[in-house]
């Protein structure tokens, strides 16, 4: 096992992506993931790989359309704005089924927003990150060691299944420093017979295209991506469980949110009150059977975001009008602090008598 | 048992308050310890309050952003006038008198002044006040052993800078003893 190191999330997400392979990395700065780009900058010569600097957003995701058509591994990276600028080419990918990476170190929006951390594009990430029926796989780490472990990660599950992976982060996990193991080096790459790489002529050409004017080829394509959707949503679920076994309120938070709630959790748990709290780390797809089986014990849930409330709506999807499910959160880049979502599981506990 | 330490070091950019908390979080990596480092990467850091937020822990950190520490080192007024109110119940506050010259001392708190500024240039230690400030937070709380803050002092310097090693330990050393 390598040695622990201390990293900020940024490098940490870079540094883990060269050692999925990631070869060829199109970026364009802005704050709060610049540290990615720039550790990119600096290492890929090194690893014969390529960095380049797009003149634009749009531009950076048609390289990555262009690098991933090839059968490479490849990445780009940005924050809430530009994510909106590279939002059509997420969309070609989803449309091409070809596999890549996208780093989101969300911040503080709409518009240009501000630059502080926020959660506030989760219903992007999930819901519509690009037109038409297209979704993508997305990972919300919590620590930085989860930084490198979901990014490693994302390039299996997005070759697997040929689809973009998101990983949303945020600006205080980009930028915090926390201490990290990095992955071994992955030598061992799965093969991808639809590449478009060249085969002097031993067989016939791969065509990587997302414009279907046939309205039944485009329907049977997409019955077909979907049913790749059902099986994501049957096996790669992930969540972490924390105190949830009799628990009776429930606190559902991800990424950053999810490390204060921990903290009012453990001091709810102290005071007698008999709270847990499920992280989802995948939000698409939702880990759905993780909250159902809380339903036993859980009078109420409390979904705690970095945002308005968005999160909540998966939340209350799952329970389906059985249960309460409140929010709370704070936006614009403000940070809930542990005492204020303390009050929250009190005032829940003493309303729903848990 | 070491203790949980929530410490908020704060001044100018380019004063080095980041790195002296870079020192403090490998300390704890050496160690073995649980531990944050957060920068605050703003606007505020134009305005004169660049600092960051180093939690120390033997438990798994949740917020990494310290709004209640119990340690503040700062270097200079608008940094103290911004967080000497936050400053948890029988907390330490290290403070440079020669940026800092409007210094309360509020109830319940341990004010420690040190002219780390003056201290660096008289003893030809010019831009190393943070590591001044640092020994004398050391001392003061006793966050790692001082052989790890020597190895983290020794992990922290690049191996360009090696030069200044020596410089850096001379700076430790004074802020320990003042």
């Amino acid at each position: 096992m390598s040695e622990k190191v201390l990293m900020k999330g940024n490098e940490a997400l870079a540094e883990s992506a060269i050692r999925a392979g990631c070869r060829y990395f199109f970026g364009y700065p802005i704050t709060p993931q610049t540290e990615l780009a720039a550790y990119m900058a600096k290492r890929m010569p090194k690893e014969n790989g390529v960095y380049l600097q797009a003149e634009s957003e749009v531009a950076a995701i048609n390289m990555v359309y262009g690098a991933a058509a090839t059968g490479a591994r490849t990445m780009t990276s940005s924050s809430s704005p530009g994510i909106s600028l590279k939002a059509e080419g997420i969309s070609y990918l989803v449309g091409a089924d070809l596999p890549a990476v996208i780093i989101n170190v969300q911040r503080g929006g709409p518009g240009l927003g501000g630059i502080q951390p926020s959660q506030s594009d989760y219903w992007q990430a999930t819901r519509a990150m690009g037109h038409g029926d297209s979704h993508l796989v997305v990972y919300a780490p919590s620590t930085v060691q989860e930084m490198a472990d979901y990014v490693y990660h994302a390039f299996d599950i997005a070759d697997k299944y040929r689809t973009p992976v998101m990983i949303l982060a945020d600006g205080m996990l980009g930028q915090m420093m926390e201490p990290v193991v990095l992955p071994e080096r992955k030598t061992e790459f799965i093969e991808k017979p639809w590449a478009a790489c060249g085969h002097d002529n031993k067989r016939p050409h791969n065509v990587v295209n997302s414009l279907y004017l046939m309205a039944d080829d485009l329907e049977r394509l997409n019955i077909e991506r979907f049913e790749r959707y059902a099986e994501i949503k049957a096996t790669e679920q992930r969540s972490e469980s924390f105190l949830c076994d009799d628990a009776e309120i429930v606190v559902v938070a991800f990424g950053a949110s999810a490390r204060i709630a921990r903290t009012a959790v453990k001091r709810a748990r102290e005071n007698g009150i008999k709270v847990g709290l499920i992280r989802p780390i995948s939000l698409w797809p939702f880990p759905e059977r993780a909250i159902e089986r809380t339903m036993d014990t859980a009078k109420a849930y409390l979904s705690v975001e970095m945002n308005m409330g968005q999160m909540v709506d998966d939340v209350r999807l799952v329970v389906n009008g059985r249960r309460p499910v409140e929010f709370f959160g704070h936006t614009g880049g403000v940070i809930p602090t542990p005492v204020e979502v303390y009050i929250q599981i009190e005032n829940l506990a003493e309303k729903v008598g848990a | 048992m070491p203790k949980t330490h929530n410490i908020i070091l704060a001044g100018f950019g380019g004063q080095g308050v980041l790195f002296a908390g870079k020192l403090i979080a490998t300390a704890g990596l050496i160690e073995d310890r649980e531990l944050s480092w957060l920068p605050s990467y703003g606007p505020e850091m134009r305005g004169g309050t660049a600092n960051c937020s180093v939690c120390l822990s033997d438990e798994p950190i949740g917020s990494p952003l310290v709004l209640e520490p119990d340690a503040l080192l700062v270097m200079n007024q608008p940094s103290f006038d911004k967080f000497i109110e936050t400053v948890a119940k029988g907390g330490v506050v290290i403070a440079d008198s020669t940026m800092i010259p409007k210094i309360t001392m509020p109830f319940d708190v341990s004010v420690y002044t040190i002219p780390a500024t003056q201290l660096s240039e008289e003893h030809d230690l010019k831009g190393l006040a943070n590591i001044i400030m640092l020994g004398k937070l050391f001392k003061e709380i006793d966050f790692c052993s001082a052989e790890t803050l020597d190895a983290a002092l020794v992990k922290c310097i690049p191996a360009k800078k090696q030069h200044l090693l020596e410089p850096n330990r001379k700076a430790l050393a004074l802020g320990m003893d003042y």
